[in-house]
């Protein structure tokens, strides 16, 4: 069989390669936009924390471990700070493991708030671990995480 | 010869009740909000927390805004809705004189929108239709469903009973055989209801928004996939027609939260 | 005017730590989602929260595609003096809604 190169745009390209760089393409073209882009779990944590450690402990996250319906996910981040001019929460970042964003929310406090305690309600588009980053006064970052399994509604409606 | 057919005849309504899922006891109905998580109940249960409460709210800033030709607002004819409609929506669907048929809750603020203020109609799960419609059904939370009892509503109730009770679509599923023959099992993840209209508009975690029960008609009818009926059809208020009574004495919880 | 719930207390005692709650009316369209044509859907969503007392800028939210339609925030405040307690949300073009309560602080 002829194994000649093949000329594409005025450089020599083998075919075996050719095809390797087509099926390459097909492949990258075919997933989601969001798939390609998205930063990992730890990626986007490394990237709040302009790469500092981050340390075990003194964050809740309550996340309910069963959730019926993903599009509205209550939950419930506390950090222990004593919320003083000089040592309290600057910064409470919610991170997701497997939506098409890492990032969910970056709160900001301070000595006014009195309490480090935010409560929102979130998407999570699958079962997933969330991950809660707190950025203390003192340029430390302590987390928590938890996962939640989330059903999916077993009848979809059209959106016509 | 006659003991014979007197047999085939119980044979055959043997057949029959197998066949057509028993309706469930008035003491064992129980509203969709009894099978929910905690989370979502807890939900429902703080109007700071329902968001269902933003249509509520919204409808009382509509209840007093001049709209149409004649200017008026719902307030200019019917006053403090707290005190004039309460009760209201416990009693719909009722006969409406002017069409001769049944008609619900958005139908008549509709109705009401195109004869007294001589405005369009709102489009059929348009945000104010469903504020509206929710802040009058809002103000009979608590209260228990009590359908009119107007005879002329009873053939169109019947047609209601008898399309709850057929199969449609590929699936050939009729509403009776989910609601009441397999009502607390699950499809996939999600509990099946008793299918009993107490909050309606409601807030539907899967629509992001509030939606009337046509709509979650319809969603049902897509999900056995079948044509569903179109919004405002005839066949959907004779369904609605035929919930209400099925839920007859269940408390209104306008708006309520839904996975 | 916009559609939101805010619950702020009214009267309170000075120094006392108090819980505010804000709801707004808004879709949050995360821009992934695909519409009955086979286009996406744009993005639509509340990019900032924030919250004011007495003109100061005491907490703020940057969110994400990932908050749930209808965004709803409780978070606390010390009550320090009687005043403004304002709440202001910021859509993707910068177009802003915002909602307030007074707060007696003795």
């Amino acid at each position: 069989m002829h194994e000649g190169p093949l000329r594409v745009h005025g450089r020599l390209v083998g075919r075996r390669q050719l095809l390797r760089a087509g099926m390459t393409g097909l492949l990258v073209t075919s997933l989601p936009r969001w798939a390609i882009a998205r930063p990992s779990l730890d990626e986007a944590i490394r990237a709040f924390t302009r790469g500092a450690d981050v340390l075990d402990g003194r964050v809740r996250l309550d996340l309910p471990p069963l959730v019926e319906n993903g599009n509205a996910v209550g939950i419930t981040v506390a950090a222990e700070s004593p919320m003083t001019a000089g040592d309290h929460v600057r910064r409470i970042a919610v991170f997701n493991e497997k939506n098409p964003e890492a990032n969910v929310a970056v709160f900001h406090l301070g000595p006014r708030s009195g309490r480090a305690a935010v409560s929102t309600r979130i998407r999570l588009a699958s079962s997933q671990v969330v991950v809660a980053v707190a950025e203390m006064s003192d340029g430390s970052f302590w987390s928590s995480r938890a996962s939640a399994i989330v059903t999916l509604a077993a009848c979809i409606e059209d959106l016509s | 010869m006659r003991a014979l057919w007197g047999l085939a005849g119980i044979i055959a309504a043997l057949v029959c009740s197998m066949a057509i899922a028993v309706a469930i006891e008035e003491g064992g109905r129980r509203s969709g909000f009894d099978f929910m998580t905690p989370e979502t109940q807890a939900l429902q249960a703080d109007d700071m927390s329902n968001p269902g409460m933003l249509w509520v709210l919204q409808g009382e800033q509509l209840w007093q805004q001049a709209e149409g030709r004649a200017g008026v607002t719902c307030s200019g004819c019917h006053g403090d809705a707290s005190q004039t409609m309460r009760g209201v929506a416990t009693r719909y669907p009722a006969f409406d004189e002017a069409t001769e048929r049944p008609i619900d809750l958005a139908g008549r603020i509709n109705s009401c929108r195109t004869r007294q203020q001589q405005a369009e109609p709102l489009a059929p799960e348009s945000n104010a239709l469903l504020a509206l419609t929710t802040y009058v059904a809002h103000q009979s939370r608590g209260m228990p469903i009590t359908p009119a009892t107007d005879a002329r509503l009873a053939p169109f109730r019947d047609n209601g009973r008898r399309l709850f009770q057929s199969r449609i679509g590929q699936l050939e599923l009729s509403c009776a055989s989910c609601h009441d023959g397999n009502w607390g099992k699950r499809l996939g993840g999600s509990v099946i209801p008793q299918a009993h209209p107490t909050g309606y508009p409601l807030y539907r975690l899967e629509w992001q928004t509030v939606g009337s029960l046509q709509r979650r008609l319809r969603n049902c009818m897509i999900g056995v996939r079948a044509e569903p009926f179109a919004f405002g059809a005839a066949e959907l208020v004779d369904l609605e027609l035929h919930l209400t009574e099925r839920a007859r004495g269940m408390l209104v919880e306008t708006p309520a939260v839904r996975p | 005017m916009a559609r939101a719930l805010i619950n702020v207390p009214k009267t309170v005692k000075r120094g006392e730590i108090v819980e505010v709650r804000a709801m707004i009316a808004h879709p949050m369209e995360t821009g992934y989602r695909v519409g009955p044509n086979g286009s996406n859907i744009p993005r639509d969503i509340i990019r900032r929260f924030a919250c004011t007392y007495g003109g100061e800028e005491v907490f703020w939210a940057d969110l994400h595609p990932a908050v749930s339609a209808n965004p709803f925030f409780a978070f606390t405040l010390v009550a320090s003096t009687s005043g403004t307690i304002k709440f202001t949300w910021t859509d993707d073009v910068g177009k802003t809604q915002t909602a307030s309560a007074e707060i007696t602080v003795s």
